[in-house]
């Protein structure tokens, strides 16, 4: 196996048994990263310079017998909407192009602090708008397992590049589904945790009361590892949870006997793919020989919630993005007589059509006329999403979905029907409106060999037994061996 | 429900983006798809049922009355597409 395929803690423990440098393992994901890039385009920006330098500190360190921390030297990389220091974070938006922010965003000051070299910024769909990265202003990402095939989104760059070992984890964030859609659909691991676990601070404003930022890792021990290291409360982001640090490692080990798990049966009628529902309850099979309890449960206002889900972050969106306007930082238009018209051209101009529409739409739900029936109700039926999990929540310790109702879908498939679009996050922004934990994790593959996504979803703050469940499952099955192969336009493996 | 040009060019009045003919269509397109959904919503029975406008329950998260801010004016302006004198410049705003 390449060092490119390995694991965050497979490379670690070679690492501290001095199998390996970290400039080894380094150089080996960016020439990995190299080859893949030209057919897989997740990154934006890629800073291999400064991740060598990270891993040569490392080498000293561990030359002169010091310890290192679980993800010490090994490199990274970070959805383009969390801002770094001195690196360019464009969102994927021609309104952000030039944007270099001057400080680390929490979640990048944390894995600093890890010394985890940092590779570069990874492509996303428009300020993390859409679910297939088509929405990019620069480039569109491929699914490593079929390169005609989106990788999903928001976060297609973060999932597509740990998928195709271009690195060794990554950082996304989460409103509607946009991280777990991605793990689902390029066959690795995603965490959405709780609202409030991980600070914002530092990750550009899509919905603020439904952005979480996440892990997305080759197995469910990176996924533990990556949480440990990002989560804790930062006082710059005023919604950030105030609570003793876990150790979500001590989770995975515990087993699942006696652990009530309940299958939600809203996420797995009408429209769900035979081959994802099929894989989703062979899961369920296998927890239950493991010694979980199963039952059923029912999420009642899941229909609902894509509808509220859209009109709540259409509606933030509109208020976040409104402070684009050429003054302070990003684009500018060339053409105005005054200030009127350079706010209109400069938005016009700098943003993409879907982030446009988007916040047209959220003004137009917000305005006076529509607040009641729109902006308000939504708030509501929020409420009644919320009440639902809750009450499938007191019975059970976790519930069951998928991720996605299919597998990747193929590029262009979706673009030019809104609703299609927006359907992708059926079965994942329920949780986001709730707050909730969630993770996605490969389950099987379909007939066209595409990665399946299971989700777990959790208690708020309780990412512990989110865990439990994820690796009980994970050991008793290979998916997460299972590495894409990627052919290049001559059709050869690369 | 349907939409007509002059909501959609209204809303988009309201939100300082300048959009041509063709766009228009596209945007009513949208806001219909935005309107279909909260016709949908009527459907839930919400009496009594307060609104939820955050993940999780925090109120009033508040921190001590000091500076804190440490960012430099000169890095702050850097990414500002025109500045003077240490100032952000913009079109003449009150004659």
């Amino acid at each position: 196996m390449n060092l490119y395929d390995k694991t965050a803690h497979e490379l670690h423990d070679m690492l501290i048994n001095k199998q390996v440098t970290s400039v080894e393992i380094t150089k080996s994901v960016i020439e990995r990263a190299d080859k893949t890039e030209q057919i897989l385009n997740c990154y934006l920006e890629r800073t291999n310079e400064d991740a060598l330098k990270t891993a040569k500190k490392v080498d000293e360190k561990i030359a002169k017998g010091k310890n290192i921390s679980p993800l010490e030297g090994l490199p990274c990389a970070i959805k383009d909407n969390i801002c770094t220091d001195g690196v360019k974070t464009t969102c994927a938006s021609k309104m952000l192009e030039n944007f270099v922010p001057f400080y680390d965003a929490y979640v990048v000051s944390k894995i600093k602090d890890e010394n985890s070299p940092i590779l570069g910024k990874l492509n996303m769909d428009e300020f993390a708008m859409g679910s297939s990265t088509e929405n990019s202003y620069f480039k569109t990402t491929k699914n490593p397992y079929n390169t005609a095939c989106s990788p999903g989104g928001s976060s297609g760059g973060s999932a597509a590049a740990v998928s195709a070992g271009s690195a060794v984890f990554s950082l996304g964030s989460d409103s509607g589904g946009s991280l777990r859609q991605p793990a689902s659909f390029c066959g690795i691991v995603g965490i959405k945790p709780t609202y409030g676990l991980v600070s914002r601070f530092g990750c550009v404003g899509f919905a603020s009361s439904l952005d979480q930022i996440g892990p997305l890792t080759k197995d469910v021990r990176d996924g533990a590892l990556a949480l440990n290291a990002i989560a804790g409360y930062d006082a710059n982001d005023s919604t950030s949870a105030n609570m003793e640090k876990a150790d979500y490692t001590a989770a995975l080990t515990k087993g699942v006997a006696g652990m009530k798990i309940a299958v939600i049966s809203d996420y797995m009628q009408e429209g769900i793919n035979e081959q994802v529902k099929k894989a989703v309850l062979a899961a369920v099979e296998v927890l239950s020989s493991l010694g979980a309890e199963l039952s059923e449960c029912a999420i009642p206002s899941a229909k609902y919630a894509l509808a509220a889900y859209h009109i709540i972050s259409a509606a933030e969106v509109s208020s976040n993005l409104a402070r684009f306007d050429g003054v302070r930082y990003g684009y500018r238009s060339g053409s105005y007589n005054d200030i009127t018209e350079m706010l209109e051209n400069t938005r016009a101009e700098g943003f993409g059509d879907e982030v446009k529409r988007r916040i047209i739409a959220g003004t137009f739900a917000l305005s006076a006329k529509n607040f009641k029936n729109y902006f308000e109700k939504a708030q509501k039926v929020r409420t009644v999403i919320r009440n639902d999990f809750d009450k499938a929540l007191g019975q059970a310790d976790i519930l069951i979905a998928p991720t996605s109702m299919t597998t990747a879908f193929a590029l262009g498939e979706k673009n030019d029907n809104p609703t299609k679009m927006h359907e992708s996050d059926f079965c994942t922004c329920g949780v986001n409106m709730a707050g909730l934990p969630a993770l996605s994790l490969p389950c099987g593959f379909d007939k066209d060999g595409l990665p399946i996504g299971l989700q777990i979803i959790g208690k708020a703050f309780d990412e512990s037994k989110l865990l439990t469940a994820a690796y009980a499952f994970e050991q008793s099955a290979d998916f997460h061996k299972m590495r894409a192969i990627i052919k290049n336009e001559a059709g050869e493996d690369i | 429900m349907k939409i007509t040009a002059k909501e959609a060019e209204h809303a988009a009045k309201l939100a300082h983006i300048k959009i041509d003919s063709k766009q228009s269509e596209k945007l009513i397109c949208e806001l219909e798809v935005i309107a279909r959904y909260a016709d949908m919503l009527k459907d839930v029975d919400t009496s009594g049922v307060e609104p939820t406008f955050h993940g999780i329950v925090l109120q009033n998260v508040l921190r001590k009355d000091v500076v804190t801010n440490n960012y430099n004016r000169d890095d702050l302006l850097k990414n500002a597409p025109d500045s003077h004198d240490g100032c952000f410049v913009v079109p003449t705003v009150v004659e």
